[in-house]
C-alpha cells in the first residue's frame, strides 16, 4: 500500500471508529438513560427508516427537498451572480443596490415566510423563493467582491494590450471572480438546508421538514431522527457534490492548483 | 533623434498633495536601453506608468514617435514586478497568446506565434503549466515572452527581477541583454540595482529623491556587449553613479531623522 493509501486506510478507519462510538452511546442512552419514547434507539430508528423506505416515503420526501433546494439555490445563484458582477462593476449600480444588500442579507428567509405566503400562495413556488432568497445575497456579495479585487495589474497588462472594456470583462473579471463565486455558492448551500426545513415546517405534506415536524403528531420521535439524519447526509452529499462539480469544471479558475493542465 | 520624450512632467496623486514628479525630462532613443534608478519612492514606476499611460501627468507631456500618450496603447507593453498580471486560470502558453487573443489573430497563428515566444525564452515543454506551478524566474519570462510576442517596439519593465534569488537574477539579466540586443526594442527599465542597470542599459538615468523628483544625472554606459560585471570600466561606473544616488539617499534619511 501506498503512502497516500495508508494515509486515506487510517482517515476512513477514524471516521468509523467516531460513528461507532456515537452510535454505541446513543444505543446506550436511549436504553439506561432515557425513555425510549422520546430518545429512540438507533436500531428502531433504523427499523422505522426501513419500512418508510420500503413505503417509498423517505425517497419522495428526500427528492422532495432536493428539488426545492436545486430549484431554489439554481435560481438565486444565477441572480446572485448577475447582480453581484453588475454591483461589482458598475458603480453607480453597486450604489444603488448595496444598502439594500446589506440591510436583506441580515433578515433570515424564516421573517419572510408570512409575507412570501401571502403574496404567493403556500405551494412550492414560495418554497423556492425562500430558498433562492436564502442564496442570493451571499452569493452577490461575494461575486461583487471578487470583481472588485481582480488584481489591478492584469487589468492593466489587459488594457496595454489594447483590450476593450468588453475584452477586460469577459476575458479578465468574469474568470478573476469564479473562484468568488463558487465560495459564495457552497456558504449559501449550507444555509438553504437550514431554511428548506423552515420552509416545509409551514403548510407542507412532502420533504425532510415536514418529515420531521409531522414526527411530534404521534409521538414518533423516530420520523424526526431519520429526517435530520436524512437531511444531514443529503447535506453532506450535497457540498461533496458542488465541490466536486466546481473543481471538475472549473479548477482552472483557482489558480490551477489541482495540478491538472491542459494538455 | 527622440522616440520617446518627456516634456517638463509634474505628477501628484490627486488634490491637494505634493508634486511626486515636478520637471521630469528624458529623451529615449529608438532601440535604446534607458535604466532609471533613484531612491525608494523616488517616483520611478510613476514614470513608467505615465510613459504607459496608466496615470496621466499633472502637467507636461509624454510623446511617442511625436505622438502625445493618451492612455495605454500596444505600443507600449509593460512587464510588472510581480508577475500577478499574469492570468492563473490560463497556462503559460495561453497567458502569451492573450494579447494576440485580444488582437483577434486566429487561433492556429496565435499558438503557433506563443509557442515561439516562449521557445525564446527557454520556457519550451512548460507551455501547458499554470503560473501557479511556475517558478517566480518562469513567471517573468513569461511575462516578457507575452512582451515579445505583441511585437511591441516599447517595453517598460518595472523592477522585473527584484522578486528572484539573485542567481536566478543574473541568468535573466544574461538573457534579457541578449533579447534586447536581438530585438532591438526601446526599453525603459526601472530598478533599484546599480549593477544591473549598467549591465543591461545604453543609459541610466538617476533620479532625486522625492517629492519634486526628478532626473539628476544621465549616465552613458559605453561598455562593450556581452559586459563584464568585474571589468574596471564596469566599476568605475558603478562607483560614479552609486556616488551620485548614495547623496539622494542621503537626502532622504536626513529629512526622515529631522521628522523624528
Amino acid at each position: 500500500m501506498t503512502r497516500r493509501g495508508a494515509g486515506r486506510a487510517v482517515h476512513i478507519l477514524g471516521y468509523a471508529v467516531s460513528v461507532a462510538v456515537v452510535l454505541g452511546l446513543w444505543e446506550y442512552l436511549s436504553r439506561r438513560a432515557i425513555t425510549p419514547l422520546l430518545f429512540p434507539s438507533p436500531l428502531s430508528t433504523l427499523r422505522v427508516a426501513i419500512g418508510l423506505a420500503a413505503k417509498g416515503q423517505l425517497q419522495a420526501d428526500l427528492f422532495a427537498s432536493l428539488g426545492r433546494i436545486l430549484a431554489g439555490f439554481a435560481l438565486g445563484s444565477v441572480l446572485g451572480v448577475a447582480g453581484g458582477v453588475l454591483m461589482g462593476a458598475f458603480r453607480p449600480v453597486r450604489l444603488f443596490f448595496e444598502p439594500y444588500l446589506q440591510f436583506l442579507r441580515f433578515l433570515p428567509a424564516l421573517a419572510w415566510i408570512p409575507a412570501v405566503m401571502l403574496w404567493v400562495g403556500t405551494g412550492e413556488v414560495a418554497k423556492i423563493v425562500l430558498l433562492a432568497y436564502t442564496t442570493v445575497f451571499i452569493v452577490a456579495l461575494n461575486t461583487m467582491v471578487g470583481v472588485t479585487r481582480v488584481p489591478r495589474n492584469q487589468v492593466r497588462a489587459a488594457r496595454s494590450f489594447g483590450a476593450t472594456r468588453a475584452h477586460i470583462f469577459f476575458l479578465v473579471t468574469i474568470p478573476a471572480t469564479v473562484s468568488y463565486m463558487l465560495t459564495g455558492m457552497r456558504l449559501a448551500m449550507g444555509n438553504c438546508f437550514m431554511t428548506l426545513v423552515a420552509a416545509e415546517l409551514v403548510a407542507s405534506d412532502s420533504g425532510l421538514g415536514y418529515l420531521i415536524f409531522s414526527s411530534r403528531q404521534w409521538m414518533q420521535t423516530e420520523l424526526a431522527f431519520i429526517g435530520i439524519f436524512a437531511l444531514g447526509v443529503l447535506g453532506l452529499i450535497a457540498d461533496q457534490a458542488f465541490q466536486a462539480a466546481s473543481g471538475w469544471l472549473f479548477w482552472r479558475y483557482d489558480g490551477g492548483s489541482l495540478g491538472r493542465t491542459t494538455q | 533623434m527622440a522616440y520617446v520624450t518627456f516634456q517638463e512632467i509634474d505628477f501628484r496623486y490627486g488634490l491637494p498633495g505634493p508634486l511626486i514628479i515636478r520637471g521630469f525630462n528624458l529623451e529615449v532613443r529608438r532601440g535604446e536601453f534607458m535604466a532609471l534608478v533613484g531612491p525608494s519612492g523616488c517616483g520611478k514606476t510613476t514614470v513608467l506608468n505615465i510613459l504607459a499611460g496608466f496615470e496621466t501627468p499633472t502637467a507636461g507631456e509624454v510623446l511617442v514617435d511625436d505622438r502625445p500618450v493618451r492612455g495605454p496603447e500596444r505600443d507600449r507593453i509593460v512587464i510588472f514586478q510581480e508577475p500577478d498580471s499574469l492570468y492563473p486560470w490560463l497556462t503559460a502558453l495561453e497567458n502569451v497568446e492573450f494579447p494576440l487573443r485580444v488582437l483577434g489573430v486566429s487561433r492556429s497563428e496565435r499558438r503557433a506565434r506563443a509557442a515561439e515566444a516562449l521557445r525564446s525564452v527557454g520556457l519550451q515543454g512548460h507551455e501547458a503549466k499554470h503560473p501557479g506551478h511556475l517558478s517566480g524566474g518562469m513567471k517573468q519570462r513569461v511575462q516578457l515572452a507575452r512582451a515579445l510576442v505583441l511585437e511591441a517596439p516599447i517595453v517598460l519593465m518595472d523592477e522585473p527581477f527584484a522578486a528572484l534569488d539573485a542567481q536566478t537574477r543574473l541568468i535573466l539579466q544574461e538573457e534579457l541583454g541578449q533579447i534586447a540586443v536581438r530585438t532591438q526594442r526601446t526599453i525603459l527599465f526601472i530598478t533599484h540595482d546599480i549593477h544591473e542597470a549598467i549591465f543591461l542599459a545604453d543609459r541610466v538615468g538617476v533620479m532625486t529623491a522625492g517629492p519634486d523628483s526628478t532626473i539628476k544625472k544621465i549616465v552613458e554606459v559605453e561598455l562593450q556587449r556581452p559586459r563584464v560585471r568585474g571589468s574596471a570600466a564596469f566599476g568605475e561606473l558603478y562607483e560614479q553613479i552609486n556616488q551620485i544616488l548614495s547623496e539622494e539617499v542621503r537626502r532622504v534619511l536626513r529629512r526622515e531623522d529631522s521628522l523624528l
